[in-house]
């Protein structure tokens, strides 16, 4: 069974990209590249389980 | 929006006369009690309102003709409902393309569809499409017939003097120019208001860099009737394309060109024919309209300068993805003219009027900030910004939440109004039905057992909608609030198939007070004389 969770879950998504865009306003592309690694890392570490990280790391290397 | 240059090729428009009017021959300058300058939709919205109301108004436009620039087409459910209530909206929806689907595409890929209006019993569609000259044509006629409005076409405001309780316009004629007082001066004279100008007041907000080619067309295809979006497409490699079909089979195409592009070179009509084949194939087509246009987010600090009251682009511009522009003016003009008449007839005082700018501003910084999220996301602003659109992009196909974050523009909706003129709600209700919105529509049925809508029975007052407990209504009567016109459910309207008990959440013996712009401002489980006065005089800024 795939734990990964892929259905919306922000009440606001607009605000969510909102937030990831304004995060990296300004930056060129390897310094945004370097905040989406800390980032992933931080999330990765939020969620604290190895199935859904595999999961996820599946999903974005297929898209 | 912003229209940087135009090519007409269109030649479908309206010319009125000039006529000379009694003012410019008078010795002392004439006062007047509303003046509105610019006979746009939102102009015209304001003053039609007014003239229902019985407020003379004298309404002014520096041209005599409308039908030129590509201009907004798509009209929202909540504009068409006002323009129901002044007159035209049933006329204007049999005119326009009505729809509700939205889809956009990734390339070659569909990967979001939308359904703006998904379920029945409203008398107005989710939107339509019509172009803004048949609009404004249905509204000029509805002016004719209004005794009390006055349309003066090639009269163009030059001079404003503010007083304190008044405004001294000059306004040049063919035949020179005459001075003219309004107690109350409506400025609805567009993006580019020269009333904005003449009071030296400026926007905040953003520009966009990236400029846009906005083509009417005339086609014809058999596309369906929905609005069509790319990003990336085959036919416009890198940037995107929308699409919206119009009536007399014209169709509004807009890509995105850039922030480089070359506007001389960009609206030639070679380059936007080759431009077009490639998105349209073999097609044939005739180009009717061309403009290349940047797009703005922004708006006043204030609407309000003394006697000057400043509604539609005239006040706050947003870019054209969700049609919000026209549709939020034409709010605006609904939001303000009751609450003039009513201070204009001694009903309320003018601190009502504070209340259009507090509501208004929150319906600005709602559209401006939906314009803004959309724009980013359509346009992004560096490579590293656009490299975070293609990852949602690209996620997409295989999950949800990338989907609800694609934003190709968050259609219009009316704003939620969160103001002093709403009296909280004691009791909890659920249903669709929102203080400070406006009501939802609902089918009902009438006394003589025709079927209509809720909306189409409420008129330009302030409404108390009870409904019924028990056979008799003489108590619903007995509560009603002077100036306030009763509509009891189970009496005068019936609801046969239980829609709008649900969307009121009602419950027998509930009452729900309206404002004029059918926005719902109070409501009660049980009837209560002195709290239904109380929630009238409160809306009415007493």
């Amino acid at each position: 069974m795939p734990k990964l969770v892929t259905a919306s879950q922000f009440a606001n998504p607009d605000a969510a990209y909102v937030a990831l865009v304004e995060a990296r306003r300004g930056l060129d592309e390897p310094a945004a590249a370097a905040l989406d690694t800390r980032l992933a890392l931080i999330l990765a570490n939020h969620i604290g389980d190895i199935d859904v990280l595999k999961e996820a790391i599946a999903l974005a290397k297929e898209s | 929006m912003f229209d940087m240059t135009i090519s007409a090729v269109r030649k479908t428009i309206y010319r009125y006369d000039y006529r000379r009017s009694a003012d410019q021959e008078a010795r002392d300058v004439v006062r007047r009690p509303v003046v509105v300058v610019g006979a746009g939709p939102v102009g015209l919205a304001a003053a039609i309102d007014l003239g229902q109301r019985g407020v003379p108004v004298v309404l002014i436009d520096d041209a005599d003709r409308i039908g030129e620039g590509s201009r907004g087409i798509c009209w929202s459910k909540r504009t068409l409902e006002i323009c129901d209530r002044l007159g035209v909206g049933e006329q204007l929806v049999a005119q326009g393309v009505t729809w509700k689907l939205g889809k956009v595409f990734h390339g070659d890929d569909l990967v979001f569809a939308f359904d703006l209006l998904p379920e029945e019993g409203h008398k107005m569609p989710a939107f339509i499409n019509l172009q803004q000259f048949y609009l404004e044509k249905a509204l000029v006629e509805r002016v004719d017939e209004l005794d009390a409005i006055e349309l003066r076409w090639k009269n163009r405001l030059i001079g404003l003097e503010q007083h304190n309780d008044h405004v001294r316009l000059t306004i040049d004629t063919p035949d020179g120019a005459y001075k003219l007082d309004a107690d109350w001066l409506i400025a609805a004279d567009g993006a580019r208001s020269n009333t904005r100008d003449m009071l030296g007041l400026k926007f905040s907000g953003v520009t966009f860099e990236d400029k846009f080619l906005i083509a009417d067309i005339r086609m014809a295809a058999d596309f369906p009737t929905e609005r069509r979006f790319w990003f990336d497409p085959p036919f416009h490699a890198g940037q995107s394309a929308l699409m919206h079909r119009q009536p007399d089979n014209i169709w509004r195409i807009d890509l995105q060109l850039g922030p480089d592009a070359d506007i001389t070179e960009e609206q030639k009509p070679e380059r936007v024919t080759a431009r077009l084949k490639r998105m349209l194939g073999h097609r044939p087509f005739e180009l009717e309209w061309i403009s290349i246009y940047r797009f703005n987010c922004r708006r006043l600090d204030r609407f309000m300068h003394g006697r000057v009251v400043f509604v539609g682009d005239a006040a706050h511009q947003v870019s054209p993805f969700g049609a919000r522009g026209a549709n939020s003016g034409i709010q605006d003009a609904e939001n303000l003219a009751w609450k003039l008449a009513a201070v204009i007839k001694g009903e309320a005082g003018p601190s009502l009027l504070a209340t259009y700018e507090a509501e208004r501003i929150q319906a600005a910084d709602e559209n401006i900030a939906h314009s803004t999220r959309s724009t980013d996301f359509i346009a992004p602003h560096s490579a590293a910004e656009r490299a975070l659109r293609n990852a949602v992009l690209a996620l997409a196909p295989k999950a949800e939440f990338a989907r609800r974050m694609i934003n190709s523009g968050r259609l219009s909706v009316a704003t939620v109004y969160d103001t002093v003129l709403s009296t909280p709600d004691e009791s909890a209700f659920a249903g669709s039905a929102q203080l400070g919105a406006p009501l939802p529509d609902c089918p009902v049925r009438n006394l003589d057992g025709s079927s209509g809508y809720l909306l189409e029975n409420l008129g330009d007052g302030f409404i108390l909608l009870t409904f019924k407990n028990g056979a008799s209504s003489s108590v619903e009567t007995q509560v009603v609030p002077e100036g306030v016109s009763h509509v009891s459910i189970g009496a005068d309207l019936t609801d046969p198939d239980g829609v709008l008990n649900q969307r009121f959440d009602a419950t027998p013996g509930a009452a729900y007070l309206l404002r004029p712009d059918q926005h719902l401002c109070a409501r009660w489980r049980s009837l209560d004389r002195g709290k239904i006065a109380a929630a009238r005089d409160r809306a009415l800024g007493r």
